[in-house]
């Protein structure tokens, strides 16, 4: 017989042993009254022989080691009934765990799915992300992205690694009436198969497809089947005109891939004709993978990596001196959203440990009723760890059902959480409720139940159970609440700060857009500018556009340039000199951002190429370079490598400062006082050198000063500007104040979801409050029934009770003080912006919390009140 | 009345397999067995008895069938399984042994051992 069918035989098995003992005591009686007794004491001497049948049977159940999982079972069952005995007490309990435990999950998932979960690809362990390495490090490092004959190199050499590359780019798709801008990938031929994802229909590229001069191939996102093709087979072979060039569909990829970010379009990289791509000094944004050959270890990889660099150093110094590749596990880029949500898994955390230690405070409450009932066990003979068991048997129960109702609430609440995200939130397609999760759950679910179980089967037993009480409703509830409270404050003082700062520029009115320009107008400087110059004449003539710009880094938005600069003429190689952030514009920026000039002139369009070089700095950088003096008409010098005006000369060059504006937030409100980077340089992009001004283009936006609404300009403008050929076409379209609210997206959501979790704590620490309160109250029923009826009116009771209540609130306070300063540093290392403890913000907050937990003491305080002293003096 | 002395430590499953052996037999029956057999030497408490029986059960060492007796009653008797006689031969065999040990080791005479 299995245990299994021991344990569901449990009643025939209960019966059977019943049977078989009366069957040996009725034996034993016979052959006794056989002997000569008489019937009674025949009965009495073979139940002395026997010692107890109900003992015997006991050590029989002992015997058959199945006896744990009966008792579990029997437990279980008891626990479930206790609960449906007390479905006020049930109820209360279960809310409170499975808030508690809800949003545990919900942020465990989030965790799980961005930061947890292995990259959505076959055996991700075997796949390595690959770049290049120097000895020296300059300001930006000593790792760069793969210059393209340095990865052909490679791939040819490495036995042990099968690699595959991709680069980010983007175009304009045009039909007849109309063009789309596109995000796109030029992909090596084998980078399918390096991540083992075979396209859904047709065929990946060929090694055939992937090198200059092949017929164009493009294959397309799953979405954007769906979009232009409604799902369609004929999608195979059809004609996509990208980038100016129509390109044959060869194949659909899964609807579930995933590369980095989001992309429609997919092209060979072989055929991309620039001429970056034949040169080893140049590292035009190459992502390389690669997979290990079986039975490779990584330092396997990485020694064939070195070996293969050492020719190639001493056949191009130029390029490759110093220059190693090397190959790391490759993870999911999810940028700087971790730190974030570890600190919301933290702050979720005490948000459960606040509603175990609730539940806990409930049940020894209500331990106290069941004292009679404990004691009439233990005298029946049950042992205190058979007690004990007992207890934590109910609180798992508890625990577990609250779990279970908790993952309801999950289901629930994990796609709004998503989706009030701030920005995006990567690998969100990868958050799921699986069941990684909910094991989660029911790991965390078990485990609460035991820990807050195990303080009042503990007590067993033990009679000073209101000190417990008192003691366990401050100390844990007390601190884990205020610090979410005073969290939630200094975020919410932080961000109003943040957003009523000021940026430095009107952020009202403005629209912005990133411009692709058609390859056929970017093949001389002279036509770019040209067309730039274009652009800029028809966005004027929109009604309602009030002025308009084309710049490269706007402020808040990513993206930066910082150049070197000195104020007297550099020695050639001088390292260690001072930073700026460089930005390029055309004449209008000032009017279009609203940016005040302090001193001196804007550009005009005298400031071209073949004039004078000029520049506008910014009141920080005024003080930076010249101090007290005037530095209008003072010259700022750029090291000769790293200048953005070229006369061509060898010689180091100067730009001379024609006026000053004030300083604008770059790197927003939040971060742009701890910025290592702040000083900020204007130049016109007129005067930009030939050399850079096609990468320039590609960087370029436009920015424009509305006086409607700017996002009901998008059309007009669009219109407007698409140009003969028709695919001039906008992405990245955002106002200004869409920039800096998502300058400050951390900032919201942090306090978003800290605010929710405080207000969870808050309610949940007024349940507690209310519960032992309720409890202590009604303990003390006789007491205040006397004193009523020696006189006490209604409002001395209240008072008495609110007074009691007032000392365990402000123990808890005092405990608490500690807790919230360690927050608040931990705060203030993790969130851009946050200044440590304003004491406003920490006075406000426990004011809150007094007065809440008052309120929830008012409802026992005025049950109290009500007591009809006779009856109270009648109970027991 | 001779005095009785306790069962040594885990001879009572021994002595409880050897008696099933003989024949499918109930808890009652096994009981007068041994006080039979023991000649009223060994005390078996009844009360231990049936936990050894539920236990040898449990283990696989017996089977256990309801069955009617003589005088018409249900009992439950207990018969030796493959694995119990196994268990028998090899605990008889460990048994044996030992008080072959034990006995070499009493006859030794006063001084005979060097």
């Amino acid at each position: 017989m299995s245990w299994w069918q021991r344990l569901s035989g449990r009643k025939q098995m209960e019966e059977q042993l019943d049977k078989e003992m009366r069957f040996h005591l009725d034996q034993h009686i016979s052959e006794l009254i056989a002997q000569g007794r008489n019937p009674q004491e025949a009965q009495r001497e073979a139940r002395l022989a026997i010692g107890g049948p109900e003992q015997v049977k006991e050590n029989c159940r002992d015997a058959r080691g199945t006896r744990w999982l009966e008792d579990l079972f029997q437990d279980v069952r008891f626990a479930l009934r206790m609960l449906l005995k007390n479905p006020g007490f049930a109820a209360i309990a279960l809310l409170t765990l499975a808030l508690g435990s809800g949003a545990t999950t919900v942020m465990f998932t989030v965790v799980d799915g961005v930061l947890l979960k292995p990259l959505p690809y076959p055996a991700p362990s075997r796949l390595v992300a690959m770049q290049e390495k120097t000895e020296q490090a300059t300001r930006l490092g000593n790792l760069w992205a793969f210059a393209y004959p340095n990865y052909l190199d490679c791939k040819r050499a490495s036995h042990s690694v099968e690699m595959a590359a991709w680069r980010e780019t983007g175009g304009a798709i045009r039909e007849p009436d109309r063009a789309e801008y596109v995000d796109s990938r030029q992909i090596s031929a084998d980078l399918f198969s390096v991540l083992q994802v075979p396209v859904e229909h047709g065929r990946a590229f060929t090694s055939d497809d992937d090198r200059r001069g092949a017929a164009p191939v493009m294959i397309i996102s799953h979405e954007m089947w769906k979009r232009r093709f409604a799902e369609s087979p004929s999608a195979l072979g059809a004609q996509i005109v990208y980038a100016q060039e129509s390109y044959t569909v060869v194949g659909i990829l899964p609807a579930a891939f995933q590369l980095d970010g989001h992309s429609d379009v997919f092209t060979p990289l072989g055929q991309d004709p620039s001429p970056i791509m034949e040169r080893r000094d140049r590292h035009p944004g190459l992502q390389v993978t690669g997979r290990l050959q079986p039975g490779v270890t990584l330092a396997q990889a990485q020694t064939e990596l070195d070996l293969i660099a050492r020719p190639l150093a001493k056949q191009y110094p130029d390029s490759n001196a110093g220059r190693t590749f090397i190959a790391n596990s490759m993870r999911p880029d999810v940028g700087d959203v971790g730190s974030t949500l570890w600190l919301l898994l933290g702050a979720v955390t005490l948000v459960l440990l606040i509603a175990c230690a609730n539940v806990a405070n409930l049940l020894l409450a209500r331990a106290v009723s069941r004292e009679r009932e404990f004691a009439m066990r233990a005298a029946l003979g049950a042992r205190r760890g058979r007690l004990i068991r007992q207890c934590l048997t109910e609180s798992a129960v508890l625990g577990i059902s609250g779990g279970i109702l908790g993952v309801f609430v999950a289901a629930v609440g994990i796609r709004p959480f998503v989706t009030f995200w701030p920005g995006n939130l990567p690998r969100a397609e990868e958050i799921q409720l699986d069941w990684r999760v909910l094991l989660f759950t029911l790991g965390i679910s078990l485990l609460s139940g035991l820990f807050f179980g195990l303080a009042p089967a503990l007590r067993i037993p033990s009679r000073n159970l209101e000190a417990v009480l008192r003691s366990g409703a401050r100390s844990l509830t007390g601190r884990a609440r205020r610090l979410l409270l005073v969290s939630a404050g200094i975020l919410g003082r932080t961000l109003l700060r943040l957003a009523s700062a000021d940026p430095g520029l009107n952020i009202h009115n403005v629209l912005t857009a990133r411009l692709n320009l058609p390859n056929s107008t970017l093949d001389t400087p002279a036509r770019i500018r040209a067309t730039w110059q274009d652009v800029l004449d028809h966005a004027r003539r929109v009604p309602g556009v009030v002025s308009v710009a084309t710049v490269d880094t706007i402020p808040m938005r990513d993206g930066n340039n910082q150049l070197q600069y000195s104020t007297t003429p550099p020695p050639a190689g001088a390292t260690q000199l001072p930073m700026m952030l460089a930005t390029s514009v055309s004449s209008d920026y000032l009017k279009v951002m609203d940016i005040p000039l302090l001193k001196g002139r804007f550009f005009d369009d005298h400031d071209r190429q073949g004039s004078e070089n000029v520049a506008v700095i910014d009141d920080v950088l005024a003080k930076l370079a010249f101090g007290a003096q005037d530095p209008i008409g003072k010259q700022i010098w750029f090291p000769n490598t790293d200048t953005p005006y070229s006369s061509g000369s060898a010689n180091p060059e100067a730009a001379r400062v024609i006026g000053v504006v004030r300083h604008v937030q770059h790197w927003g409100p939040a971060s742009d006082d701890q910025a290592t980077v702040r000083a900020q340089f204007y130049y016109p992009f007129a005067q930009l050198a030939d050399a850079y001004v096609r990468r320039w283009s590609d960087l370029m936006s436009v920015a424009v000063r509305t006086s409607t609404a700017p996002l009901a300009l998008v059309d007009p403008l669009q219109k407007e500007i698409r140009g003969a050929s028709g695919d001039r076409v906008f992405n990245q379209i955002l106002t200004m104040e869409q920039i800096a609210s998502d300058s400050l997206a951390q900032q919201h959501m942090l306090m978003l979801v800290f605010g929710i979790f405080a207000g969870l704590a808050l309610l949940l620490a007024c349940i507690g409050v209310y519960g032992v309160l309720a409890y202590l109250t009604s303990q003390r029923v006789s007491e205040i029934g006397v004193r009523m009826a020696v006189g006490a009116t209604a409002g001395d009771v209240i008072l008495l009770i609110l007074r009691q209540s007032m000392g365990m609130i402000f123990a808890g306070v005092g405990v608490g003080i500690a807790g919230a300063l360690v927050a608040g540093r931990l705060l203030e290392k993790f969130v851009a912006g946050v200044k440590s403890l304003e004491p406003g913000t920490f006075v406000l907050m426990i004011f809150v919390l007094v007065l809440a937990a008052l309120f929830a003491s008012y409802v026992p305080a005025r049950r109290a009140s009500r007591i009809d002293p006779m009856r109270a003096l009648r109970q027991d | 009345m001779t005095v009785k002395s306790d069962l040594p430590q885990g001879t009572l499953d021994l002595l409880i397999l050897k008696i099933v052996a003989l024949g499918p037999v109930h808890g009652y029956a096994i009981a007068q067995r041994l006080q039979q057999v023991t000649r009223d030497v060994v005390q078996v408490p009844q009360g231990s008895l049936y936990p050894a029986l539920h236990r040898l059960e449990y283990r696989g060492l017996l089977g256990a069938d309801w069955k009617q007796t003589d005088t018409g009653r249900e009992a439950k008797y207990y018969q030796l399984t493959k694995k119990g006689r196994g268990q028998l031969e090899a605990e008889t065999a460990d048994w044996r042994r030992l008080a072959e040990a034990i006995g070499l080791v009493l006859k030794l005479s006063e001084g005979g051992a060097r």
